[in-house]
């Protein structure tokens, strides 16, 4: 899961420098992840995690925080 | 029936009366009734559409429904099953479940395409052929277009969207279901609510509460006031302007693009007033269509606030599933390899919001004005996201982003900028619009602004002074919004200031309403999509 969660942190960070991803549990609900930042964050989890992120998955509680994406990903990875 | 009309006022007297009379129990059968009976008085021929969309859609939910139970129960059974045999399995039973729903999709999407965009597509064949030299012209169909087809036939695909990606179990009884498609309130204008958003409290039994019914009557009251003080009035304006371009060009479109702005918010938020107004008094929860849209700092942010359940539609329904698909993620690779990494990255989300755009125009409407408006509006969004890094370096530059002056004038440029937009909405032909846009810039009559002409579209004196205490009354209520529910607050006051208000409002729509010799309350804007 930490690694998971450092590679995730990685890409979070390329799509806003300056946001504290780490203590920020309103990511979508606070504005900061747009719609264009989740469909570019999407393509970069699953080229780096070799997963298949579907729409029913894009919620706002999938996307709020680095743990809820975290468990999202390793969910996906279980399946495949 | 409109909402404006006496007939449904009275409608609505008797079915709040019958709401709160009949034991709970009943309530949702009688919304059900009530809602095909406002249908049936729109004309009985439309019946048939939205009949068929709710049997489609709740036997192919039904269809996706079973078939996701069956899967589950055989997995939970066949526990000998290893893992690539389960994948195999529920790979083959989604396929039929997707089958269902584009079955469904198609039929229902190929109704509206048919009775609302069949003319449309003929007449650009015909001028094709004609520009061909063909002499052989396509007749025309005679279909009527049946009462806010596109909102139920949307709500209605959601639903079914959202049943096939599992996010709620399909609706078992058909008459719920057709209730949640046909609800009166919102079938003609929106919001394109969720199955399970509404279903909450729809089929809820609800005891009689004054509190709850005034708050739903004040919250109508508002929008009446809306729609017959200030939209109403002002489209007697907004028509002289725009049904005669060859006397009024240059700042009269100034003019009269402020104008249909202010008169399309009024009549749009008006309306969706009205519509959560009736609900709320019922104890029924609607969402929010509006987040104060002209106070927003940009055109992103705007159509965050404006039409948001249909913006919401747009975006889970197709952008999302489109711009992560396998086929633009292939784009998008191989876009990566001959464009470059940050090429390669922004190209899904640009493809997938130019289909979006373009379906918005056309959602809104058969005509190439409307493409063209969505179009612009994809533009100016992706050439917003494009100059991002510099508006960034130009904010921390001057640091300009906090201070309240630069944050009024965002407000302003992004309220003209909708104005602009606004005008293909008001033309029918795109030359109509370009000319009329140019005029603006190249005709140079701006003294029609202080020299009385205005006062020869149409309005009074006494209009324009009630249309300006009207828009000065809106704005203020939007400020109050900010700092949480006006009608709460108001209720927190004393009863003597809550009665001035409520009943100064009632007079105000009384008195003032767009009504009577020389008016006819139009319907709303938005009945037409």
């Amino acid at each position: 899961m930490e690694e998971i969660r450092s590679k995730l942190l990685e890409i979070l960070i390329s799509l806003h420098p300056d946001e504290d991803f780490e203590n920020n549990h309103k990511l979508v609900d606070g504005k900061v992840l747009d719609s264009f930042d989740i469909v570019t964050l999407i393509a970069e989890i699953n080229d780096e995690f070799e997963v298949a992120v579907s729409a029913d998955k894009i919620i706002p509680e999938n996307f709020n925080s680095v743990n809820a994406l975290c468990e999202m990903i390793a969910e996906l990875m279980e399946e495949e | 029936m409109f909402f404006t009309s006496y007939d449904f006022l009275i409608f609505l007297l008797v079915l709040f009366f019958l709401y709160y009379w009949i034991p709970g129990t009943y309530q949702w059968r009688l919304l059900l009734a009530a809602s095909y009976f406002f249908y049936f008085a729109a004309g009985p021929e439309y019946l048939v559409y939205i009949l068929t969309t709710t049997v489609t859609t709740y036997a192919a939910a039904r269809q996706i429904q079973n078939n996701a139970d069956r899967q589950k129960q055989y997995i939970k059974e066949q526990k000998e099953l290893s893992r690539e045999e389960k994948k195999e399995y529920k790979n083959k039973q989604k396929k039929i479940r997707f089958r269902w729903l584009m079955a469904c999709v198609f039929l229902n999407i190929g109704i509206l395409a048919v009775v609302k965009y069949a003319n449309f597509a003929i007449a650009n064949v015909n001028g094709l052929l004609e520009t061909l030299g063909g002499d052989s012209q396509i007749s025309y169909l005679t279909l009527a277009v049946p009462l806010g087809i596109s909102f139920y036939t949307f709500q209605a695909v959601g639903y079914l969207i959202d049943v096939y990606r599992g996010s709620y179990p399909a609706e078992k009884n058909p008459f719920k279901f057709a209730l949640f498609v046909s609800f009166f309130p919102q079938l003609i204008q929106g919001p394109i609510s969720r199955f399970g958003d509404l279903s909450q409290t729809l089929y809820q039994e609800h005891s009689f509460d004054s509190k709850v019914l005034c708050c739903g009557l004040q919250r109508m009251l508002w929008g009446y006031f809306k729609k017959m003080v200030i939209a109403d009035r002002i489209l007697t304006g907004v028509n002289t302007i725009i049904q005669d371009t060859g006397t009024y060009s240059g700042a009269y479109i100034f003019v009269g693009m402020i104008f249909y702005t202010l008169e399309l918010y009024a009549d749009f938020t008006g309306g969706i007033d009205i519509t959560i107004g009736i609900a709320e008094a019922m104890g029924i929860r609607v969402q929010e269509n509006f987040i104060r849209p002209y106070f927003s700092k940009s055109l992103k942010e705007y159509w965050r606030r404006w039409h948001i359940s249909m913006c919401n539609w747009f975006r889970d329904y197709i952008f999302y599933p489109v711009s992560i698909s396998k086929r633009m993620q292939k784009i998008s690779g191989f876009s990566r390899r001959h464009f470059g990494e940050k090429v390669g990255k922004r190209i899904p989300v640009y493809l997938s919001s130019f289909l979006v755009w373009a379906a918005t125009g056309v959602w809104h409407g058969a005509n190439w004005n409307f493409i063209v408006w969505g179009l612009c509006n994809w533009a100016v969004l992706m050439l917003s996201e494009e100059l991002e890094p510099v508006y960034e370096k130009f904010h921390k530059r001057f640091s300009l982003g906090e201070k309240r002056g630069y944050q009024i004038f965002q407000m302003g440029r992004t309220f003209l900028l909708v104005c602009v937009l606004n005008l293909f909405d008001c033309y029918s032909s795109l030359e109509d619009t370009f000319w009329m846009i140019c005029s603006m810039f190249t005709k140079g009559n701006w003294q029609i602004l202080w020299d009385g002409s205005l006062l020869a579209l149409g309005l009074t004196r006494l209009d324009y002074l009630i249309l300006a205490l009207g828009v000065i009354l809106m704005i203020l209520v939007s400020l109050w919004q900010r700092k949480g529910k006006v009608r709460e607050r108001i209720a927190e006051k004393g009863y003597p200031l809550r009665f001035c208000v409520w009943y100064g409002l009632f007079l105000l729509v009384l008195l003032l309403g767009a009504y009577g010799i020389g008016y006819d309350s139009s319907q709303f804007i938005y009945n037409q999509f």
